[in-house]
């Protein structure tokens, strides 16, 4: 299991990574922090000729929340690495729900190391980033020789690991908004072991005001194919927190209609589905309890009852 | 006298090496060595019709490339079938390079050697092999129907078939009130150690001779089988044994392919050559083990003693059966466990298959046998209604040595030396507070959770024969060197046979120096393998240590002018009983017993102050006796100990998510006197982690063109400390009759009956009978529903 | 592909290991882990799975854990690398990770060991008092075939004790 030959260039500019980008566009791939890209290169799943290291590059480490309160922004640069946001007392204040899924992102080790837009870039459905963003409502700033764009996360995910970048484009950050005042947001997700890719997972955020749902948005790993947002405002509009029981099985059933899960051979199609509708009703449940501002889950990082992190 | 150190908790003398960067493992020896990579099948079943290796032979770097056309002479045959047995109707093994067929994914067909690794996988990836496909035979049930066929020229797919009775079973069925059947299935799994397998071969063409390093856990018998294949006298091949990262069974086969290959290629190229497995090559090449499908028929009384117990098994043995039918073997004669069963009839049939061949893993096929009978136990108790840990009780052995009736893997008739399963029973129902579990679940069910409590019981057959050696030599330093031939792979054997030696022969335990694994200086051991390291060489060297003592004793009472018998050592000092006067030290009588002209050291000068006149009519050294201070002795038992134990699991399953967690896991383990009680528990956490995978988490997942779905740690669910519950053990000391330090083996135990005991508990807690397992949540879901539908069959 | 065999793209490097600095020519397409062990010798760094799950790897990167399988040693110039024999390369003088390792018997075959004293090493300097359970969390992203773990989550408490003890003297 060793690497096909292959040529790391190490550029310190964005404007150097471009050229070179645009010059080894055919068969040449941007590399960060590798930590999906370099076990498949080890595997000899793919053999690109050229490899773009922009660790180096200046400009793209930047980690910051700026804005006006209600309006405020989480840049992630393209070198950011999941520790760094995931450790950002900064972040967990705007956006809780994104330190809460990176936690969920293997394990430190892997962590420390792979980059936050990295995991934007991958686009793999099991991945708990490119669904946050998609939830958050997040966008990716793309750069190439040939100029700028900005994609929304429906715009960037067209497939299973497939984005609709061009093969010279870089991703140079990635902007999550901040939950708006007045919403909760919780992730969870039951995976086989510790920091393995979740059989299923759910992303929420819930617009409470007072004690009233005003909307409900939804995201889901491992069971779409791409990161798609679910949007259940009409169903639980109106409802009082204290009728989460009730409105829980309605949102259950409007999620499991709308995920297409597959089948492999750590669970069915039929299971992931099921279990999905669980997760949903827990997450649910626990944020119409939660009453911090921002729904951080203060009794627990977990759903139901539990006090632990739990596994399937 | 100095604390006998046999039975204390010594932490460990390899740690400090292993922990700091020291350790040496097989890839760790010639760093700069030209590597070896292999072409390996794509396809289950195939036969090959062209191999193009140009591709491969214009990159630079390439150094050899070789194919089955290259092997020399016997290296061109088939590997050995290493261990005959009668049953084996159709020994088939496989080549060190294929020949004409594949049989399974992995089967390697071609060799690269190059100057790296890298390059040696850049070149293999530029090998064009033509196939004509077969139709391919995965899992029991398509080899046991047969409509298609491993090996050509075989009817079937049956490698070797084989009934054993005890007793007239008929009858006892007949005879009894109440018959159960039970149809039940363990899937396959595979002993992963974090090291691969690994060999690192040298020709030195001035000498003619071989020198192989490689993590095998016989180098006697890789040594033996590379002399045999390269056509060599023994005494040109070497093999040494380094550190080893983890085995579990899977290092015990030999030679494998890569390291006849790697062997030959040295010799050929007159260089050193390395090959080092990689993950996916230890999943796709290496051996599995587990998958049987399993039918018992029990019948028992009212009172659920057991009269007749029936029992017929499938084992899928894999593409080959290199290794004999050790597991199915195993399987078989472990069956009655700690019971008293009156008549018994086994029959099995082990089956060829287009997989990975299956070879023993830690426990090696007696998890099978403990998930028949243990299964059986709780489906008598639930047809009674009584408890679980009663009827086994009622079932017990009592008496000790009970005879099984059974022919074992030894060749001899197995044996119970030694327990008391009354008592471990009664131990582990206190550790694991069986009678007040009632209690615990009530509370659990008002708060809205679902658990269970399971048993399983068990007898393994340890430190088989044949034999075991020590050899010991005390410097003129006082430094004690221990040799076994034994390999050592995380064992602990240079704390506990430093243990053995030092209380023998009386010296701080500083002094000794445990070496393993090298054809060097101990050409004579069988293998570390089936529990019986500690029981085998720990023994061999206990009674190699008291010749040395003896003789000690003989040199240094002529010197000292006293009876031998009035001699003691200690701390290094021999001297007389209650007088420490007169005394001399353990280095002394070294320098004595070796009249060497030469006072090359301090300590051979000091010993000059012991040295008698010789008589001038006797020679120096005395008809009969050797130089030195030096003994070997050999260790070779009747026949295998028997050790045994108890597991309990509480489990909580969820109602929604049927996620399954194990609350406590707790061991009764009866292996006699512990060497080391801080290694054995070691042991058992490492088994019990084995089996908490097997039950649980681990599964060679094939489709059904052959393929192994699952061949990487992102899909082969390994667990890690997060899924391995915290494990409680206390231990019982029965001593075995059969061996000097009445000790049995320890290595495998804590694997054995793990997946049964939980197996047991996952259906207390669901009240669905469980007949397979690995259980993963999935499964569980949908036998749920099943069983709520009624649909029993389905639910396993 | 067939190119580039041959022509094996290389390139001159600079890299700080155990606060040693080594000048080396390397293919680019050289696994730091590769590096580690057959350019310099350090061979305490294992090669387990080269996929980055098990974890026997496992060096520290400018003092956090990284598996050194999932990085080209090209990547790794600018940064300190430190292996286990920079957390301490002395059997007769082991670290507090190392030292805890032997009071709680942590390990056997000691293969997957050395990517546990890294983890560990840089763990217990972020959580010096680490209770049971956050114990068995930091310690589980690397697989350990032979020990079950329970010696192993004991061994990070002991070795916060030992740093604790260590700091105060």
């Amino acid at each position: 299991m060793k690497p096909s030959p292959l040529r790391i260039h190490r550029p310190t500019t964005i404007d150097e990574t471009l050229d070179l980008l645009s010059e080894h566009a055919a068969s040449g791939k941007v590399l960060a922090g590798g930590q999906s890209l370099v076990p498949v290169l080890n595997m000899r799943l793919a053999a690109p000729s050229d490899l773009i290291d922009i660790t180096a590059v200046s400009g793209l480490d930047e980690l910051s929340v700026a804005g006006a309160e209600g309006r405020a922004e989480i840049t992630v640069g393209a070198t950011v690495t999941h520790r760094q946001v995931e450790r950002s007392e900064e972040v967990a204040v705007a956006n809780p729900i994104l330190g809460e899924a990176l936690s969920f992102v293997a394990h430190p080790a892997i962590r420390n190391r792979g980059t936050t837009v990295g995991s934007i870039a991958h686009a793999d459905p099991n991945g708990e980033i490119p669904m946050i963003l998609a939830l958050t409502g997040g966008r990716v700033e793309v750069r190439s020789t040939r100029g700028q764009r900005t994609l929304s996360a429906e715009e960037l995910n067209i497939g299973p690991l497939e984005t609709s970048l061009e093969s010279d484009e870089l991703i140079t950050r990635a902007t999550f908004p901040a939950l708006p005042a007045g919403s909760r947001a919780g992730f969870d997700e039951l995976a086989r072991r510790s920091g393995d890719y979740g059989l299923a997972g759910v992303g929420m955020i819930l617009d409470v005001e007072g004690a009233t749902v005003k909307g409900l948005h939804c995201g889901f790993i491992s069971v779409t194919d791409v990161p798609e947002v679910l949007n259940l405002g009409e169903a639980v509009s109106g409802a009082h927190l204290r009728d989460a029981s009730e409105v829980a099985d309605t949102v259950v059933d409007a999620v499991r209609d709308f995920i297409d899960p597959g089948g492999d051979i750590h669970a069915t199609a039929d299971y992931r589905r099921h279990l999905t509708g669980v997760i949903t009703s827990r997450l649910f449940r626990r944020l119409c309890r939660t009453d911090s501002a921002q729904g951080r889950n203060t009794d627990s990082r977990m759903t139901g009852t539990d006090t632990e992190r739990r596994r399937v | 006298m100095t604390t006998r150190l046999f039975g204390q908790k010594i932490t460990r003398r390899e740690d400090p090496r292993l922990l700091t960067g020291h350790g040496r493992y097989v890839d760790d020896v010639s760093g700069s060595a030209i590597a070896a990579a292999f072409v390996r099948s794509p396809h289950a079943h195939a036969d090959i019709l062209d191999i193009d290796v140009t591709g491969a032979l214009d990159v630079a770097g390439v150094i050899a490339v070789w194919t089955h056309e290259d092997l020399p002479g016997h290296a061109a045959e088939r590997l050995p079938m290493l261990i005959p047995n009668p049953s084996i109707v159709a020994p088939h093994t496989g080549y060190a390079l294929a020949k004409d067929h594949v049989n399974f994914v992995g089967e390697p067909i071609v060799m690269v050697v190059a100057e790296n690794r890298y390059i040696a996988e850049d070149a293999a990836n530029l090998i064009d092999v033509e196939y004509n496909f077969c139709d391919p035979v995965v899992g029991v049930e398509q080899a046991r129907e047969g409509s298609r066929i491993v090996h050509e020229g075989m009817e079937d797919n049956v490698a070797a078939h084989i009934v054993q009775n005890v007793g007239d079973v008929d009858s006892g069925l007949d005879s009894a009130p109440h018959v159960l059947e039970l149809d039940l299935e363990f899937e396959r799994s595979a002993c992963m150690p974090m090291e691969g397998k690994g060999v690192v071969a040298t020709w030195d063409p001035g000498e003619g001779s071989l020198e192989v390093y490689s993590s095998t856990q016989t180098s006697t018998g890789l040594r033996a089988v590379l002399a045999a294949k390269l056509e060599i006298p023994l005494t040109k091949v070497e093999v040494i044994t380094p550190d080893v990262g983890g085995a579990f069974g899977v290092k015990i086969n030999h030679p494998w392919p890569e390291e006849l290959a790697v062997a030959c290629a040295a010799r050929a190229l007159e260089a050193t050559v390395k090959w080092t497995e990689d993950r996916r090559e230890h999943f796709i090449s290496s051996a599995h083990e587990r998958a049987q499908t399993q039918w018992v028929k029990v019948g028992f009384d009212d009172e659920g003693r057991i009269h007749g117990l029936d029992v017929k098994f499938w084992h899928d043995n894999g593409a080959y059966l290199p290794y004999g039918v050790i597991v199915p073997l195993n399987t078989s004669t472990h069956i009655m466990g700690p019971y008293v069963i009156p008549s018994f009839r086994v029959e099995y049939w082990s089956l060829y298959t287009n997989t990975v061949m299956v070879t023993p893993y830690r426990g090696a096929g007696r998890a099978h046998a403990v998930f028949m009978m243990e299964r059986t136990m709780d489906a008598i108790a639930a047809e009674l209604g009584l408890d679980r840990a009663e009827v086994r009780l009622r079932n017990f052995v009592r008496e000790f040595p009970h005879p099984m009736g059974l022919r074992m893997q030894d060749g001899a008739e197995g044996c119970i030396d030694s327990g008391d399963f009354v008592t471990s029973l009664d131990k582990l129902k206190a550790l694991v507070g069986w009678d007040e579990f009632e209690s615990y679940r009530e509370q659990a069910r008002s708060e809205g959770r679902q658990v269970g409590i399971g048993l399983a019981c068990y007898i393994e057959s340890t430190g088989a024969g044949p034999y075991e050696g020590g050899h010991i030599e005390v410097e003129s330093s006082g430094r004690v060197n221990v040799w076994t031939g034994l390999t050592t792979h995380g064992q602990a054997h240079a704390t506990v046979f430093a243990q053995i030696v030092a209380d023998e022969l009386g010296v701080p335990i500083d002094s000794v120096q445990v070496n393993t694994g090298d054809t060097r200086k101990l050409p004579y051991s069988v293998g570390t393998w089936g529990s019986r390291g500690a029981v085998m060489a720990g023994n061999a060297l206990h009674l190699t240590a008291k010749k040395v003592r003896e003789k000690a004793l003989r040199i240094a009472g002529e010197s000292l002018e006293a009876d031998p018998d009035d001699l003691e050592i200690v701390e290094g000092l021999v001297q007389v009983k209650g007088d420490v006067s007169a005394s001399m030290p353990l280095a002394a009588v070294s320098v004595l017993s070796n009249p060497l002209r030469y006072a090359f050291d301090e300590s051979a000068r000091a010993a000059t102050a012991f040295a008698r006149e010789s008589p001038a009519d006797e020679p120096s050294i005395k008809p009969g006796e050797q130089p030195g201070l030096e003994e070997q002795e050999f260790f070779s038992p009747l026949r295998s100990t028997v050790a045994n134990g108890m597991h309990a699991a509480i489990v909580e399953t969820d109602p929604e998510t049927a996620d399954i967690k194990i609350l406590r896991y707790c061991v009764i383990h009866d292996c006699g006197p512990m060497v080391n009680p801080l290694v054995v528990e070691g042991q058992v956490h490492g088994g019990v982690a084995q089996g908490v995978g097997g039950a649980l988490y681990e599964k060679m997942a094939y489709d059904t063109d052959g393929q192994l779905l699952n061949a990487s740690f992102m899909d082969f669910l390994m667990p890690f400390a997060s899924e391995i519950p915290h494990i409680e053990t206390d231990h019982l000391e029965t001593p075995s009759p059969l061996n000097p330090l009445g000790i049995k083996g320890a290595g495998e135990a804590g694997t054995i009956p793990t997946a049964s005991a939980i197996a047991s508990a996952i259906e207390d807690a669901e009240g669905i009978p469980i007949r397979s397992m690995p259980l993963d949540p999935s499964t569980l879901w949908h036998m749920r529903a099943a069983h709520a539908e009624g649909d029993v069959a389905r639910s396993h | 592909m067939t190119e580039a065999i041959g022509t094996e793209p290389t390139s001159t490097i600079r890299l700080t290991v155990n606060d040693t600095l080594h000048a080396l020519e390397v293919p680019d397409r050289k696994l730091l882990s590769d590096v580690l062990r057959q350019d310099l010798g350090l061979t305490g760094t294992h090669v387990g799975c080269e996929h980055g799950v098990c974890g026997s790897c496992t060096v520290q990167l400018d003092g956090e854990p990284v598996r050194s399988c999932l990085m080209f040693a090209v990547t790794a110039q600018g940064h300190e690398v430190k292996t286990v024999e920079g957390v301490g390369n002395d059997p007769e003088n082991p670290s507090d990770v190392q030292q805890a390792f032997i009071d709680c018997h942590g390990l056997q075959c000691g293969f997957c060991t050395p990517g546990f004293v890294t983890t560990i090493d840089a763990y217990i300097d972020e959580n010096p008092k680490p209770t049971e359970e956050e114990a068995r969390e930091a310690v589980s992203g690397n697989l350990c075939r032979c020990t079950g773990y329970q010696n192993i989550v004991a061994a990070v408490q002991r070795a916060a004790e030992l740093r604790a003890e260590g700091a105060r003297q």
